[in-house]
């Protein structure tokens, strides 16, 4: 029996209007995320992952220049489900950073460069668990301890500059985890570190969601790190869902051809120095989002596209098996 | 083995002052390359890989002498570069050349792609007109599979694939024979790595271009290597060819470094060994062998003296004191979907050659090379 959804989004779409005219960034997304899993999207650079995520967050830039639709249900710690997209601001404020947190690619850019880290975290557990100042901090050295920060009573005082890029990405982690959400969504939260840090934070997050039970929505283009620690893996293309399948399946037997190419263009480790001839690359380049292909977007880069069938119309997501969706007119044809 | 080596690098050190005072009696060092010794054969790639700040870039930037060494020699191709003045590099750096790492932070946003690729050629002085200049331009465009239309585009205007390849057209159109390549593939896409990497490798096939590689990436790493050097700290603890490398680490560092490369295959038991901790700091190293903080093998003895980099086996390279240890070999896992069929082709448009992947071979094997017919040219 598997436990009802935390995270429900259902046909989310945003557009943006920008000088050069409409943009779909993102085209009627669906997905759910249970409990204790981990839902892991991929796709090249502008497939619409961080306005996927950042819809979720309800974080996207207000006014008319963006149009977001769709459905957002999750769970609240009451158990109740909230209708995110239409919650009042300051009920979302409360949502935020504690039914569901994230933590962002560029640790920079969200943590404040002239407060102390530990003042930081401090401040988001007094304001979502309502703790004293000093019952606050006791919980900030624990979270600290927790993501691994050696002597973290002496790094309360730090600023962020005065920490190393792993450091600053494990402090933001903290402060996502301050409430124990249960969700958290984590867009390339290991992208700009080393493998051993990467390794590091790879670990840690499971650790906790073993502990906590935390759903976990990570964003990623490394298909090494998608096959390390995710249960369901979302493959997205020019702003839609092309593919989505359990991790295994995925890698065993890949649908769309877009996800046969990307699993392909990885070198394989254990093929190092054996220079096994060039790796078998994705021709062409990511689409325009203001003059998408017509038809399957993938089909301008794709070997296996028919003239007059690819291009006529947008390739329903259509069930191939249990748990498995795919968007292309001829999966079952190629698939052997 | 009698061939002399383009580039021998001696001793080779590259420290920075802290701060500026001078009064300071005391100053403080960043020691970002303290004391390596490598040398490179004519047409080979050696990556160098370790953690951020372990002083990558400061040894491709010292090798160029685009920076001063603080002491040791560079010797390019038999000369000793190491004390040359900047008129004295002048012939040679059109035979050395820099592919930066950010493909956008690294081309002028209002150069067009022909200004921005023809600028070594007016550095240097390079003798023709505007005609001669254009069809310079207009071959290196093409050697990395741009088309002369790209010429006028300004870089905003071009993929991030595409921008590396502006990046590596212009480090090319000296007809340099010896590249530093600092992570040039790190900001792509995977799909985009994919075609730059293989791009790299036919450049260096059809020039006999000598490449000094640094990535973070270790399967892009194993992919394009002959050889690879693992920097700890500004020192080298292990130098081998890459199959050799990967096969049999004999460091503790590397063991750790390649354990936690991810696996694309999620059927894969891991065997992780995680590092404790951040690198130390380059200011202050430990005493001794400099990884001892991290490593699960250290024991006083390490931290006696910096062990010396030694020949473990023929070719192979390592700095650490123990041997009575037995390294672990990472786990890589075969990934199942990818097969190698790809093919070779000619674009008609341009005549040069391609390589692509041919997804899945036996339905497309009818039809002409989709990818040649459907793909923009521009792309390959
Ligand atoms: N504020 C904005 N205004 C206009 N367009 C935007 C805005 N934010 C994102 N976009 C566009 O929406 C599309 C999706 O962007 P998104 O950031 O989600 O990509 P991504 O998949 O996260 O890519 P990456 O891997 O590079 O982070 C892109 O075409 C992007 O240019
Ligand atoms: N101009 C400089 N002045 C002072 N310190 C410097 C300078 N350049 C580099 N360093 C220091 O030297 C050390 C090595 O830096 P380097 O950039 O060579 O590392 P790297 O291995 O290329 O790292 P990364 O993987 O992050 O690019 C670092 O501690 C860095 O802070
Ligand atoms: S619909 Fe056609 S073009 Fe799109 S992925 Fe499938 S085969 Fe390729
Ligand atoms: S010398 Fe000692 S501390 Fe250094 S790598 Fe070898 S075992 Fe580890
Ligand atoms: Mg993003
Ligand atoms: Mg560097």
């Amino acid at each position: 029996m598997t436990a009802a959804p935390v995270l429900q989004v259902e046909d989310l779409s945003v557009r943006f209007r920008t000088r050069g005219g409409e943009i779909a960034a993102v085209s009627g997304v669906s997905f759910a995320v249970r409990p204790g899993e981990t839902l892991a999207v991929v796709g090249e650079s502008g497939s619409g992952k961080s306005v996927t995520s950042l819809a979720l967050m309800r974080l996207l830039p207000p006014g008319a220049a963006v149009t977001v639709t769709g459905r957002v249900g999750l769970r609240g710690k009451d158990g109740r489900m909230l209708d995110v997209l239409t919650l009042p601001e300051p009920e979302m404020r409360g949502v935020r950073g504690d039914a569901i947190a994230m933590v962002f690619q560029e640790p920079m850019t969200s943590l404040n460069p002239v407060k102390p880290v530990g003042e930081q975290i401090a401040e988001a557990i007094r304001l979502h668990r309502g703790l004293d100042r000093r019952a606050a901090t006791e919980e900030v050295v624990r979270l600290l301890d927790l993501v691994g920060i050696p002597a973290p009573r002496q790094r309360l005082a730090s600023y962020p500059h005065h920490l190393s890029g792993g450091m600053r990405q494990r402090v933001m982690i903290a402060m996502a985890l301050s409430c124990e959400p249960a969700v958290l969504i984590a867009d390339e939260p290991t992208t700009a570190l080393d493998v051993t840090i990467q390794a590091q934070i790879l670990d840690l997050l499971r650790r906790l969601q073993e502990r906590t039970g935390m759903a976990v929505v990570f964003i990623t283009h490394n298909l090494g790190v998608v096959a390390e620690i995710a249960d369901r893996v979302m493959v997205m293309y020019g702003g839609r869902v092309v593919e989505q399948a359990d991790v295994r399946p995925l890698f065993a037997r890949p649908l769309m051809p877009y996800t046969v190419g990307l699993l392909r263009s990885v070198p394989r480790l254990d093929l190092a120095g054996r220079r096994a001839g060039p790796l078998p690359a994705i021709p062409g380049n990511v689409p325009d989002p203001l003059h998408m292909p017509e038809g399957c977007g993938f089909h301008p880069r794709c070997g296996d596209h028919v003239a007059g069938l690819c291009d006529a119309r947008l390739p329903e997501l259509e069930s191939a098996g249990e748990a498995r969706l795919v968007r292309c007119v001829r999966w079952r044809e190629l698939t052997p | 083995m009698t061939e002399r080596p383009i580039l021998e690098v001696r001793d080779l050190r590259k420290w920075f002052p802290l701060g500026s005072s001078l009064f300071s009696r005391h100053r403080q060092q960043v020691k970002a390359v303290d004391g390596i010794s490598f040398s490179m054969r004519r047409g080979e790639i050696l990556s160098l890989v370790g953690e951020s700040g372990s002083g990558k870039t400061t040894v491709g930037r010292t090798v160029l002498r685009l920076t001063a060494p603080t002491s040791g020699s560079i010797t390019f191709d038999g000369q000793d570069i190491t004390r040359l003045s900047r008129r004295q590099l002048r012939p040679l750096r059109r035979r050395m050349q820099l592919v930066f790492q950010d493909p956008f932070a690294s081309l002028n946003p209002r150069m067009t792609v022909e200004r921005i690729v023809s600028t070594p050629l007016i550095i240097h002085d390079e003798p023709g007109g505007i005609a001669a200049r254009r069809a310079k331009v207009e071959a290196a465009l093409q050697l990395v599979g741009l088309l002369p239309h790209h010429a006028t585009r300004y870089p905003h205007e071009l993929s991030g694939g595409q921008r590396q390849r502006v990046g590596i057209a212009r480090a090319l159109i000296l007809r340099p024979d010896f590249l530093v390549a600092d992570e040039p593939v790190s900001a792509l896409d995977v799909s985009i790595q994919a075609q730059v990497v293989n791009l790299l490798l036919e450049l260096k096939d059809l020039l006999g271009l000598t490449i000094l590689f640094v990535a973070h990436d270790l399967a892009v790493v194993g992919h394009i290597s002959d050889r690879i050097a693992v920097m700890y700290l500004g020192r080298l603890v292990e130098v081998a060819e890459t199959r050799v490398l990967f096969a049999r680490p004999r460091h503790p560092y590397t063991e750790a470094l390649l354990s936690a490369a991810p696996i694309p295959d999620p059927t894969v038991e891991r065997q992780r060994i995680i590092l404790a901790g951040d690198i130390p700091s380059p200011i202050d190293p430990p005493p001794g062998c400099a990884f001892s903080t991290r490593c699960r093998y250290a024991t006083e003895a390490c931290r006696a003296a910096v062990p010396p980099l030694r020949e473990v086996a023929p070719g192979h390279l390592s700095a650490c004191i123990r041997d009575d240890i037995a390294l672990q070999a990472p786990r890589h896992g075969a990934l199942t979907a990818p097969s190698k069929e790809t093919c070779r082709c000619r674009l008609r448009s341009t005549g040069y050659r391609v390589t692509i992947a041919c997804p899945r071979p036996s339905t497309s094997s009818s039809s002409a090379p989709a990818s040649s017919a459907s793909a923009p040219p521009t792309n390959w």
